[in-house]
């Protein structure tokens, strides 16, 4: 009879490390980005050697994160809709004491409206971005993508870019038309990738206690699901499983970081649906994630890095009162967020009265007196309506 | 070869325009990278969103594509295409396709064919296909309204009620816009007509929805002549 083989309990889950040994199953884009540079082919825009923070991406490759003289790529959707999400990013740099450069000859990435109706052409889209590369280059300043949708859609063209000659052919052909050169940054860098290497510096600057919240975290689809290898990952966080943006900030700053079981669900955004099929974007938002994130953690907040999630989670919860639905969850980006924990206004800086859901119980619990932070704001927009001044400066806001 | 399924739609519609429809999608550049084959496993259906509140399935398109069934691909191109909410979270899938690729070539081979079913799809929003194109910027604003967001509650009413003095009250230089997300310099919007009409784009514009394209043609005109282009001579070059 033969002996029944020895079993070793197995690691608790506590003390499981996932420790990546083997290949790479993916080409590194470098690889391929910087050889057709050596063949002439186009420039690659690099970050300054002693301008950015190395950190690990989801199969253990390096990234860098410039950390100034940025050229800020901004979103559609947050500049036109949650306005205090944008300003939120400029002021964290301001605030921090880094160099930005905010353009105005810079366009939108037109993905929201190219993955809404497909009405354009691999060609258009690349240019579009190539166009927005090549200003970033000429004016002196690095990307920095606000839009997960745009760094979704960049990091796509990045890959049709470098693979198809066809394409840059028809690229190059419209950029001489536009006297513009071929330029593709080394990295294609998302903001929230700059909160997250910038996030124990927030938390040496943090002046608002943050240890009474429950943050849940929604994890952007086109941020780790679209070209998934160049999200960032870290050990630190899930173990690795899961990208550690936002989450990182989340910790950092000393809030209560909450799981719930549909984290890796998008926020039903849709693109065309959120214009003009809301009731699928409602209904997903809410049934999904909203109330799954109510009844598993019951957060104070919940915590998201892109312009579409941040728009559908918050808007898509009001509608769904009539249907007696558990909602209420106020949404901020990360920028705000973070923006908060350092001490900045709720209205000149972040703008919160742009966002659907009710967010003065979030800022009561964090000690924020938020009638007053409305006066203030107030007085602000009585002095532009009487012509006193034209527009809130910075120095207003600060 | 006739579709597998005995009821199958469109039947009416040939095989010679079916087919055609099927080869266009085969021959776009990013095709080759979104199907290497199908399991079955089901994995990408249960991480889409669109899969719960439609009859849709990120798995269906990965085998009928793979089956090469261009009477079912037909049916896929009119009924649910445009049911797919373009998140990606069918990149799960074990065998590295990537169904929601497939999706956007296919809306695109619609889009081109100016199938009916695509211009239904896009009627509301055709609007916002101007906006961008127009602007630069897809997102303003001014759109910012109750009547186009009635299920948004009273945050939009006060935003449309006081959009100007808001808009001048937040700090960004750039973001004192109204109609524009951000104030895109007319160098940049010029450069952007120029790629509309360079890559073709204006033209899929024209079969998607004529009275668009007739709009947007005059804004653009008018900037191009500006700066000394003329519309109708500028070649496509892609
Ligand atoms: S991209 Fe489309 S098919 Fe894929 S998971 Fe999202 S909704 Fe489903
Ligand atoms: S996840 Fe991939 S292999 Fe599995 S059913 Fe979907 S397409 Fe097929």
């Amino acid at each position: 009879m033969s002996s029944l083989p020895i079993l070793n309990s197995p690691p608790k889950a506590k003390d499981r490390v996932f420790d990546r040994k083997g290949h790479i199953p993916t080409e590194y884009f470098k690889d391929l980005l910087f050889d057709l540079e050596a063949k002439g082919e186009l420039i690659v825009h690099r970050i300054a050697d002693d301008n950015f923070i190395e950190v690990d991406t989801k199969y253990g490759r390096k990234k860098k994160i410039p950390i100034q003289h940025t050229w800020h790529h901004k979103s559609c959707g947050q500049c036109g809709h949650i306005p205090g999400y944008s300003t939120s990013i400029f002021w964290l740099h301001r605030q921090l004491g880094y160099e930005y450069y905010d353009p105005k000859d810079q366009t939108s990435c037109t993905a929201w409206n190219y993955y809404a109706s497909s009405a354009s052409n691999s060609a258009a889209q690349a240019a579009i971005a190539i166009r927005n590369f090549a200003q970033a280059y000429e004016d002196g300043y690095f990307p920095l993508i606000h839009c997960g949708t745009s760094y979704g859609h960049y990091k796509e063209t990045r890959n049709e870019i470098l693979h198809h000659q066809k394409l840059r052919d028809q690229v190059r052909r419209i950029l001489d038309k536009l006297g513009k050169p071929l330029v593709f940054p080394e990295e294609i860098v998302h903001y929230s990738e700059w909160i997250h290497v910038m996030r124990d510096q927030i938390k040496a600057k943090q002046k608002v206690d943050f240890s009474k919240l429950t943050v849940t975290v929604h994890p952007a689809c086109h941020y780790h699901k679209l070209v998934v290898e160049d999200a960032i990952y870290d050990r630190d966080l899930y173990d690795g499983q899961r990208t550690a943006v936002v989450s990182s900030l989340v910790k950092s700053v000393g809030a209560n970081l909450a799981d719930y079981s549909t984290w890796h669900d998008c926020c039903g955004f849709g693109f065309r649906h959120i214009l003009v099929s809301r009731d699928f974007s409602r209904s997903f938002a809410t049934i999904r994630k909203i109330e799954r994130m109510k009844e598993e953690a019951d957060p104070d907040v919940l915590i998201t890095h892109d312009t579409g999630c941040v728009t559908t989670l918050d808007k898509s919860q009001f509608a769904t009162q009539a249907h007696d639905r558990k909602v209420g969850i106020p949404v901020l980006s990360d920028a705000q967020f973070a923006a908060l924990a350092m001490g900045a206004h709720p209205y000149k800086v972040c703008q919160l009265h742009w966002h659907g859901v009710d967010n003065k119980p979030l800022m009561e619990k964090m000690g924020v007196d938020h009638k007053k932070a409305w006066a203030e704001f107030e007085v602000q927009v009585e002095r532009i309506k009487s012509g006193e001044i034209e527009f809130m400066s910075w120095e207003d806001a600060e | 070869m006739a579709s597998i399924y005995a009821d199958a739609k469109y039947q009416d519609v040939s095989e010679e325009v079916k087919q055609k429809l099927f080869d266009e999608v085969k021959a776009d550049m990013r095709w080759e990278t979104t199907l290497y084959g199908c399991y079955e496993c089901g994995i990408c259906v249960a991480s889409c969103p669109s899969a719960r509140f439609y009859q849709f399935s990120p798995r269906v398109y990965a085998q009928v594509m793979a089956r090469e069934d261009i009477h079912t691909f037909y049916e896929l191109l009119n009924d649910s295409v445009w049911d797919c909410s373009q998140c990606f979270s069918c990149t799960r899938c074990p065998r590295q396709n990537n169904p929601g690729g497939i999706i956007t070539i296919m809306r695109e081979v619609a889009v081109n064919n100016g199938m009916q079913s695509a211009k239904t799809a896009l009627q509301a929003y055709s609007r916002i296909i101007y906006k961008v194109m127009s602007t630069g910027t897809q997102v303003a604003p001014d759109m910012l309204q109750p009547d186009f967001f009635p299920d948004w509650g009273p945050d939009v009413v006060k935003v449309s009620e006081n959009l100007n003095n808001w808009r001048r009250a937040i700090p960004p230089e750039t973001m004192h816009t109204t109609e524009l997300a951000w104030d895109v310099s007319e160098q940049t919007q010029l450069e952007l007509y120029l790629i509309w009409k360079l890559s073709g784009n204006l033209d899929q514009i024209e079969i998607l929805d004529e009275g668009i394209f007739m709009i947007l043609s005059e804004v653009m005109e008018e900037l191009l002549e500006e700066h000394g282009y003329d519309l109708d001579e500028i070649d496509v070059v892609v």
